[in-house]
């Protein structure tokens, strides 16, 4: 199980690659279940949960990826992230925006000197099924309209064969397609799909192979397909990176997505971030949710918490 | 370890999120619970918190006279009523107990958290759980006892002596199967926990038990002593150190009593090099610091194959330095107080037989508070089996870590223990899983979990950890003739 870790050996070839990532220790779905149950039992309260929705409301990745989306709605949703809460001035700014390509340019226009981000998702959203050249120039059509981030998938088919090498290549390819003409390069965010991986162990390895090709952040779902963001698996990757960090210096981050809708399921996320990964992790740039329906009942807890009753949901926009 | 100092400071410190102590009303004395009224002794003694040193109650001291009177009462109600009832109304009975104790759980979890110092996530989460569930399991047979064996008879009175570690839990152990099977019962809780017990009495009253058939009378070794020597008693089923059961098999030598003993422990937690190492370090903390340690079925001898002893290792210290020491009533908390100051002094003095012995001690840094009884969670490293940490039950937050080669000596050295309770293997693969299983002399074998317990399952020991099975359709045989 003790994986010393080089990853020019690593991914030298197929076999290398598939031997590495077969030696990666089991995950056991009963103990990884019960630990997460556990650490959901977690009470926090009063200064403690104060500090959870700020730091939550941060890390949402504020998104729409309908077919119906347009640019008003885009527009609509990039003012809430830059003000989640009108009536409350140090209420903070949502993560990022996150949308589809073609929807780039608008959320970037509106989101200009804002701080808040725009997350493209790419690469034959969300089933990948796709020529590669076809998942480039989508990827470099996201980046060059100005997105920040780019949230791609993985090739599910591809690694439910065994084809890892064709997995993690794909990976290098639109990492390389992140970059931009100033040397910079957008980050990103390797979408697993879980809920089509099914089992632990593929989420482990699939979260190594991710990070292995150069993921700057590894996510657990598109939102398309159920179920998406768990808490089990969301601990067995925030495992990962904290096993990566330990092996490599290098800290990757993690973004949960899709299904979390209560701020009460958001600080069950951070207390785990907390437990697993570390303190390190609880910071927007380690750490994000994929969400719509999520920052409002962080809003609600939040004037909650200041006002000591509860505002009807009239009182929160619906962007 | 370049998260080692994670415990600085981190932005994200959870704020005290204690349970309220108002559901309970706790009286400032208790009589003891004979033939279903409350009965004044002589003497008393007092019940403390042990996590504030607060005196929560006085508690009556029972005597002979007491216990006579009590086992009087039992014998009463198993010739008058219990022993002619039908067994589906004996079942009414427990599953009316088990429904009362369910819906009055929070008070229970909060008055055990008190008395016996656990954290109140184990105590809401474990213990009173299985509460109810063993008394709802256990009525389950009351009307089905020829399917256990054929022609089943009651014994009659059962003396039953519980320990403090699981004060609640191992009365439904006791009390569940013995009036299932058609006994009435005289239970003594240990002296350092009696309060939930005494609660449970009210419990009785409250389900309409005839009167007699459970009877709890508290005190020390004095009130077991005379309780296990009465001649009017049948059968007598004792939780505790393996001293006092050794004295309990020799007092009841040349009577007819039957005797079931569930004595102490010094279970191995086996990891092998392809065990889902997360899983196995959770595992390993659940086995010796769940309950402080102390839980007979403890695995407190890890036995992690040499192959990956530094990785484990490094993962246990990773994971220990994340536990959360403090007030048992905060949800937050992870390991509660030592149950009293004599079980703290024991610990201390092992431990410090342990550096002594040479052997490496480490705790991750954690405040202990000012008052009551504490232990930091430990491991020792660089024990050998010649250790007497690696030999004597600890009943506390204290791990021995040795290392093995091979199963063969994985499973000799599980087995070189002169007890047998439980032990736990770590593996993903299921053949050596069976096969070490099989060779390892212990009551209980768990794969890839630890300190799971459930009604249907029995429970028990073999050696020096006592006879008999607790748990299952195994459980009624200890109480049938």
């Amino acid at each position: 199980m003790s994986t010393t870790f080089q990853a020019d050996d690593v991914t030298a070839s197929e076999a290398s690659l598939r031997r590495f990532l077969a030696g990666l220790p089991g995950v056991d779905q009963v103990g990884v279940e019960a630990r997460a149950a556990t650490l959901s039992t977690r009470s926090i309260k009063t200064t403690a949960k104060a500090y959870a929705l700020d730091l939550a409301i941060r890390m949402v990745d504020l998104t729409t990826l309908e077919g119906q989306d347009t640019a008003g709605k885009v527009r609509a949703l990039a003012s809430k992230a830059i003000r989640p809460d009108p009536a409350d001035p140090t209420c903070p700014s949502a993560a990022t925006v996150c949308v589809y390509p073609d929807m780039v340019d608008t959320a970037v226009r509106t989101l200009r000197g804002s701080g808040v981000g725009v997350a493209s998702v790419a690469t034959a959203f969300p089933s990948g099924r796709a020529a590669l050249d076809i998942k480039l120039a989508d990827t470099a059509d996201a980046v060059e309209a100005g997105a920040s981030e780019i949230d791609m998938v993985i090739d599910r088919g591809a690694f439910l064969t065994g084809r890892y090498q064709a997995v993690h290549d794909e990976i290098v390819a639109i990492k390389n397609a992140c970059a931009r003409p100033d040397g910079t390069h957008a980050h990103l965010k390797v979408i697993l799909e879980t809920g089509e991986l099914q089992t632990y162990d593929n989420v482990r390895r699939a979260s190594w192979l991710a990070m292995v090709a150069g993921a700057d952040f590894i996510k657990t779902s598109t939102g398309k397909v159920q179920p998406a963001a768990t808490l089990p698996v969301t601990l067995v990757m925030l495992e990962a990176v904290r096993d990566f960090r330990e092996q490599t210096g290098t800290m990757i981050g993690v973004k949960p997505a899709g299904g979390i809708r209560t701020a009460k399921d958001a600080i069950r996320y951070l207390v785990m971030v907390n437990e697993v990964a570390g303190p390190d992790w609880l910071d927007p740039q380690w750490f994000r949710f994929g969400a719509s329906t999520l920052l409002n009942d962080l809003l609600m807890q939040r004037s909650r918490m200041r006002t000591r009753v509860y505002a009807g949901p009239d009182y929160f926009t619906l962007d | 370890m370049n998260q080692a100092d994670m415990s600085d400071r981190n932005p994200f410190e959870y704020a005290p999120a204690p349970e309220s102590r108002a559901i309970v009303d706790i009286k400032s004395s208790y009589g003891l619970f004979i033939n279903g009224e409350w009965v004044e002794a002589g003497q008393s003694f007092k019940t403390v918190s042990p996590s504030t040193e607060e005196v929560l109650a006085e508690v009556s001291d029972a005597g002979e006279a007491e216990v006579g009177a009590a086992v009087k009462a039992a014998r009463r109600a198993y010739v008058r009523t219990w022993s002619k009832l039908a067994g589906r109304d004996r079942a009414k009975y427990l599953y009316r107990i088990a429904r009362i104790v369910a819906e009055r759980s929070r008070e229970f979890a909060v008055l055990e958290s008190l008395d016996n110092g656990k954290p109140i996530r184990e105590s809401r989460d474990v213990d009173l759980p299985l509460v109810s569930a063993w008394f709802f399991y256990y009525a389950g047979w009351a009307d089905k006892l020829e399917y256990a064996r054929a022609d089943p008879r009651a014994l009659g009175v059962a003396a039953q002596i519980i320990p403090w570690n699981f004060p609640l839990l191992m009365l439904a152990w006791k009390i569940a199967p013995a009036l299932a099977a058609g006994n009435t019962v005289v239970l003594k809780p240990a002296e350092t926990t009696p309060l939930t017990a005494l609660l449970f009495a009210e419990v009785c009253q409250q389900a309409d038990l005839p009167p007699g058939v459970v009877n709890i009378i508290t005190g020390a070794g004095q009130t077991g002593r005379a309780l296990v020597e009465h001649p009017d008693v049948d059968k007598i089923a004792f939780t505790g150190s393996t001293d006092v059961g050794r004295s309990i098999a020799k007092a009841v030598a040349g009577t007819d009593k039957r005797v079931t003993l569930e004595l102490g422990g010094k279970a191995a937690n086996i990891v092998f090099d392809d065990a889902p190492v997360d899983q196995a370090v959770e595992g390993i903390v659940n086995g010796i610091f769940f309950n402080q340690g102390h839980v007979c079925c403890a695995g407190s001898r890890l036995l992690v194959q040499e192959n990956v002893a530094e990785e484990v290792l490094a993962r246990l210290k990773r994971r220990m330095g994340t536990l959360r020491v403090g007030d048992p009533l905060d949800k937050n908390t992870d390991i509660g107080a030592i149950n009293s100051a004599e079980q703290l002094d024991r610990i201390t003095q092992l431990a410090a037989v342990g550096d002594a012995e040479g052997a490496q001690r480490w705790s991750p840094p954690c405040e202990l508070p000012d008052r009551g009884f504490w232990f930091a969670p430990t491991l020792f490293t660089g024990v050998t089996q010649a250790h007497r940490i690696a030999r004597e039950e600890i009943f506390g937050p204290v791990l021995s870590v040795l290392t093995f080669r091979t199963p063969t000596e994985a499973v000799e050295k599980a087995n070189n223990t002169p007890y047998g309770l439980s032990a736990g293997v770590w593996t993903d693969k299921g053949s050596r899983i069976l096969w070490v299983a099989d060779q390892l002399r212990a009551g209980v074998v768990w794969a890839n979990t630890f300190n799971k317990f459930d009604p249907g399952s029995p429970f028990g020991g073999y050696k020096e950890s006592g006879y008999g099975r607790e748990g299952g359709k195994h459980g009624l045989e200890a109480y049938l003739r």
